[in-house]
């Protein structure tokens, strides 16, 4: 039997021992009605042999394209080490660290990555990580809600240049909590936060404003402005950032006079690979003020019997383990392993190796901009500064070019039909540095003919 | 056993309450929550001005083990913070009736105290939970 | 378990070191800054360490062997079914194609990949006996959320708005009461009694018009079956409640009973529990949700439909009344690979014997440990695939606790048994050995508690001040909790 070690005669001895005839007698408690006899609908077993043969025909039928598409989800080079290490058994198989004494090594990690969270977002504490950028954005409008001392307000103020899949899941996870969001319309000119609409919640009692940056565009939001806003509104700012884009970007705790309240986001393009959208990991940094009221699991440092130092869970008061029903959240997970992984690749990149990241991603962009608005009938949405990506405006429909483009396998970008209609055909596109000039050059004829195809058609 | 001070009121959920000399009311838990609690790590008090009903979860204690509400015995306006729990929530440990008092309030009536329980049926509660 | 503790990774760093073969080529750091408005740039580079890629492979390598681990260690950690991970769901969930492939890729891209998601949610309706299944969620809590999520949706959709209340058994896991509140819900509890059923009384006291649901372990967090199960489905479907159940124990009973066939309405499944994708060191995890057909239509997006041959994500243009989105893309797609290869090797036959062998493994610890003068929780019961031992004689004729068991046990090379849980029952050990592990291990495992029990009769301390051999001693919770110490700060920082 797979993964089942016993002999028969394992089987017989042990049942003497229990005292019980056979294995069946062991469900003797389980009425009889309610037993199977059977799972008809399971394939039969397959030998390691023929799973990897099944696992290698499935993975070849998803192909491997050239990409254009960022959304949230960024392709970055991995250094073979990251996975190396993380894939170890004593990572990979270990439990959630709550015997500290059998867990330094898992825990010393965690107390490593809210190190290098905390001083790359320019926040002052950090949690050991959320599930993904998405939820990570609904645990930190609830914690919002909880942390404002002067405000019982449930409403939240989130911009539509926040990414959509976002909201969705902030209107999921917290809207059965009473939380509101409302949106705010971005300007046609630039796709920033529109001033004007914003300046209408003036005077409101709202608890947190959420500011995303880059935002969803890709554009750059004037961060300063705005949460010196929201602040003189008696708002919370919630930060969402791009974790690579931070090595070149003004970390939230440095928005404004005083900094973002919240930071969070999407913790994918630190090392861990796309992998069809997880599993990731989010990311939570915050004040010392409001680390209390933080969700999931934080590790400290502190001193054993004998005055050594180690590491520990602390802050655990605030869990659902104990305090059940009160609990700052359900939650019970840290992407424990999508964290180490990136711990791992923030060591290895370094401060300077992430800057050149960023700078790279930038650049590939912009030349990727600037080769496709060449094509006729394609022109940039926006203007105003950039970090890597872009939303291009098309004269034909977005989705029928992104058909063609795959027939040549390129994946164009992101269809932003669907979620910004006032746009008309509009793609949201991206390049990092895995991107070569030839790569962009190969996109911008691509794109070309498949333009042309459209219209003709 | 608990330590249960003749002269002060008790609520079942294990807070305390004294009337001062200048007729506020100042609150803390008792002996045997803090002993349950174990060692304090952190105190949230309420701010001060916040109006409190009977009942009310006002305060926060939180132990390593656990966090608990503390609920107001007294309806009425907070206006005075114990500040040096702040730094020091194992003042709840060393000297829960005395420098381990969590806040004071200007009661909203003057009947205050009189629903609570005084040291007697407090020791008979605790008696009937088993402590 | 190597004991010399590894420093920290900034005590490395050296300014101007670095792994420069895994920087991109030619970027240029200045004229990307120069196309950022001066007052959205970065001014201090941020602390991240500057080492070699050998300082870095060794520093990370070290800590993990200041871990316990599955690979390493036995882990007869009751209710998280601690079982071997294969290395072949490992190996083949990370092939090129799937790590490469972006999660909005379109389904013709990725037909390779959703054609495993589509045969996984039909192994575990299978396995389950529920009518849907949505793979969306990314951890157990996850899967409870959306669960409750789904059961106000539903009584919601019928205009029946007072049902806003959740009935959870004293026993419980935490986290079903706090996934209650998280959704709204306001949780009535009710105990069990003297032999771990749900107490059928408090049960038909506790349900009525404003009952939204139960939610239900079960064999429960006690590590006995809940046998009064069809009647509590009974109760609460007749008040007009649904039955939740929590995956968590699943393991128990995989190929013996369904709890779609005991009546419940929607069920979370742990994968990482089960289906033996890892633990990672707290996660990820992945908590998939199986409903009945009256909750389908509320099942979170995206799911994956087939249309004729191809496969294709279902998401709200779809499904109007789903409970909606709960991650950016569509959950942890790589752990339900792992859960995917982990089904299809073990198969039908495999799958059957999983609850069989588990089952078998933690009834023979319980009568070797009973017979070695452990006291079991519930003697009279059968265990499931757990059971409980309690140290409440111990404690007051020794004054050593389950804590120090626990601890102690850490010297012998297991784990612990989990502490503390379930809260009803004093100074208890849950135990839960897993179908994966061998006599050979679980007569060690009996050995070392049997050892540890003459220790505490001969001298209480080594226990009160184990561990001896770990890399650390037990260490001061308290003066963690006050005295934050949450990040690393260079020695001379004046902060």
């Amino acid at each position: 039997m797979p993964f089942i070690p016993h002999t028969e005669q394992d089987v017989r001895e042990m049942l003497a021992t229990i005292g019980a005839p056979s294995i069946d007698a062991l469900f003797d408690e389980i009425p009889a009605s309610l037993r199977i006899q059977g799972l008809d609908g399971i394939p039969e077993g397959l030998s390691e042999m023929e799973i990897g043969r099944l696992m290698s025909e499935r993975a070849r039928l998803d192909g491997r394209p050239l990409s254009f598409i960022g959304a949230g989800a960024y392709e970055h080079h991995i250094p073979s080490a990251v996975w190396a290490i993380t894939t170890r058994g004593e990572f990979y198989s270990a439990y959630t660290p709550y015997q500290a004494e059998a867990s330094q090594g898992t825990l010393q990690l965690i107390y490593e990555y809210q190190t290098m969270i905390s001083s790359l977002t320019g926040m002052e504490v950090s949690n050991a990580s959320l599930y993904d950028g998405g939820s990570a954005v609904a645990e930190a409008a609830l914690m919002a809600v909880r942390a404002h001392r002067k405000s019982k307000s449930l409403r939240v103020l989130v911009p539509s240049t926040v990414n959509p899949n976002y909201r969705r899941v902030a209107i999921s996870t917290a809207g059965n909590q009473g939380l509101r969001f409302e949106t705010v319309a971005y300007r046609r000119e630039d796709g920033c936060i529109d001033r004007e609409a914003l300046a209408a919640f003036a005077g409101e009692d709202i608890a947190a404003l959420v500011i995303q940056q880059p935002n969803f565009f890709g554009q750059l939001e004037d961060v300063d402005t705005l949460t010196d806003w929201a602040h003189e509104q008696g708002m919370l700012v919630i930060a969402v950032v791009n974790p690579t884009s931070l090595a070149l970007l003004k970390p939230p705790g440095e928005w404004g006079k005083t900094g973002a309240d919240i930071c969070v986001g999407e913790g994918q393009p630190l090392g861990v690979p796309l992998s069809s959208g997880g599993p990731y990991f989010g990311f939570m940094t915050t004040r010392m003020e409001y680390v209390r009221s933080m969700p999931g699991r934080i590790v400290g440092r502190t001193v054993d019997l004998d005055g050594k130092p180690g590491y520990t869970l602390t802050l655990q008061a605030r869990e659902q383990h104990i305090r059940r029903g009160k609990a700052t959240s359900n939650i019970c997970t840290n992407q424990g392993l999508l964290m180490t992984a990136a711990t791992i690749y923030m060591t290895l990149i370094g401060p300077q190796g992430l800057a050149k990241v960023a700078a790279a991603s930038m650049q590939r962009s912009s030349e990727l901009v600037e080769a496709l608005t060449q094509v006729k009938g394609v022109r940039a949405a926006f203007n105003g500064p950039r970090f890597h990506e872009a939303v291009l405006l098309l004269d034909r429909a977005a989705a029928a070019v992104l058909r063609e483009l795959e027939a040549q396998g390129i994946l164009g970008g992101f269809d932003l039909s669907a979620d910004y209609p006032e746009l008309g055909s509009a793609l949201l596109v991206c390049a990092t540095e895995t991107k070569t000039a030839g790569d962009l050059a190969r996109y911008a004829a691509a794109l070309g003919a498949a333009v042309q195809k459209v219209r003709a058609a | 056993m608990s330590q249960v001070p003749a002269d002060l009121r008790y609520a079942k959920s294990h807070e305390w309450a004294r009337t001062l000399p200048d007729g506020r009311i100042e609150v803390g838990i008792t002996d045997h929550a803090q002993h349950a609690l174990g060692d304090l790590v952190f105190v949230d008090v309420p701010q001060l001005g916040t109006s409190l009903e009977i009942g009310g979860a006002c305060a926060v204690v939180e132990s390593v083990k656990a966090a608990s509400d503390v609920y107001s015995p007294v309806a009425g306006t907070v206006v005075e913070v114990n500040e040096s729990l702040s730094g020091s929530p194992e003042l709840i440990n060393e000297d829960c009736y005395g420098k381990g008092w969590l806040y004071r309030v200007q009661p909203a009536s003057a009947s205050g105290l009189d629903a609570l329980l005084d040291a007697g049926a407090y020791s008979a509660v605790l008696a009937a939970e088993g402590g | 378990m190597n004991q010399i503790l590894e420093k920290s990774i900034f005590e490395y760093s050296r300014s101007g070191r670095s792994a420069t073969v895994q920087q991109p080529p030619g970027a240029d750091v200045d004229s990307a800054v120069a196309t950022i408005p001066a007052a959205l740039r970065r001014r201090q580079a941020p602390m991240l360490p500057e080492v070699s890629e050998l300082d870095a492979v060794r520093h990370f390598t070290r800590l993990s062997q200041l871990n316990f681990s599955i690979d390493t260690n036995f882990y007869p950690l009751g209710s998280c079914t601690m079982k071997y991970n294969p290395k072949a769901c490992n190996q083949y969930a990370m092939l090129p194609e799937f790590l490469a492939r972006h999660p909005l890729a379109p389904d013709s891209q990725g037909q390779g990949f959703l054609s495993c998601m589509f045969e996984l949610q039909e192994m575990l309706k299978e396995v389950t006996g529920m009518k849907a299944v949505s793979l969306n969620p990314m951890a157990g809590a996850h899967g409870e959320f959306a669960g409750v999520a789904m059961i106000r949706a539903y009584h919601r959709a019928r205009g029946d708005l007072a049902r806003n209340e959740i009935i959870v058994p004293e026993a419980a896991h935490g986290t079903n009461p706090a996934t209650a509140t998280m959704c709204g819900c306001i949780v009535k509890e009710i105990p069990v009694d003297a032999q771990g059923d749900v107490d059928l009384d408090a049960l038909a006291k506790a349900v009525g018009p404003n009952t939204a649901g139960i939610m239900l372990t079960n064999p429960s967090t006690l590590g006995v079956f809940e046998r009064k199960i069809e009647q509590v489905a009974k109760l609460v479907h007749g008040a007009g409640g649904l039955l939740y159940y929590d995956g968590a124990n699943l393991n128990a009973i995989l190929g013996k009973v369904r709890p779609g066939d005991m009546g419940f309405d929607v069920i979370h499944m742990n994968l990482h529990k089960t289906f033996s994708t890892p633990h990672g060191g707290g996660g990820p995890g992945a908590g998939a949700v199986g409903v009945s057909a009256r909750l389908e239509p509320f099942l979170p997006v995206p799911i994956v439909g087939r249309d004729g041959d191809q496969y294709r994500w279902l998401s709200e243009a779809d499904r109007p009344q789903s409970i909606g989105r709960l991650s950016a893309f569509m959950g942890n797609a790589g752990v339900l690979l792992r859960a995917y290869i982990y089904m299809r090797m073990l198969g039908r036959e495999g799958m059957s014997r999983v609850g069989e062998y588990a089952t078998l493994n933690a009834n023979y610890v319980m009568a070797r440990l009973r017979q070695a003068g452990f006291d079991l929780a519930y003697p009279e019961r059968r265990a499931s695939h757990e059971f409980i031992v309690t140290m409440k004689r111990q404690a007051k004729e020794l004054n050593v606790t389950a804590m120090d068991i626990a601890k102690r046990l850490l010297d012998y090379g297991f784990h612990a048994p989990t502490t503390y849980f379930p809260l009803l029952v004093p100074e208890c050990l849950l135990i839960e050995p897993t179908e994966t592990e061998s006599r050979e291990t679980l007569d060690a495992f009996v050995e070392a508690m049997t050892i540890i029990l003459g220790e505490a009769q001969a001298d209480a301390s080594t226990l009160k001040t184990a561990p001896h051999t770990m890399p650390v001693r037990r260490l001061d919770d308290v003066r963690a909790a006050k005295q934050l110490d949450l990040t690393w700060k260079p020695v001379n920082s004046a902060a």
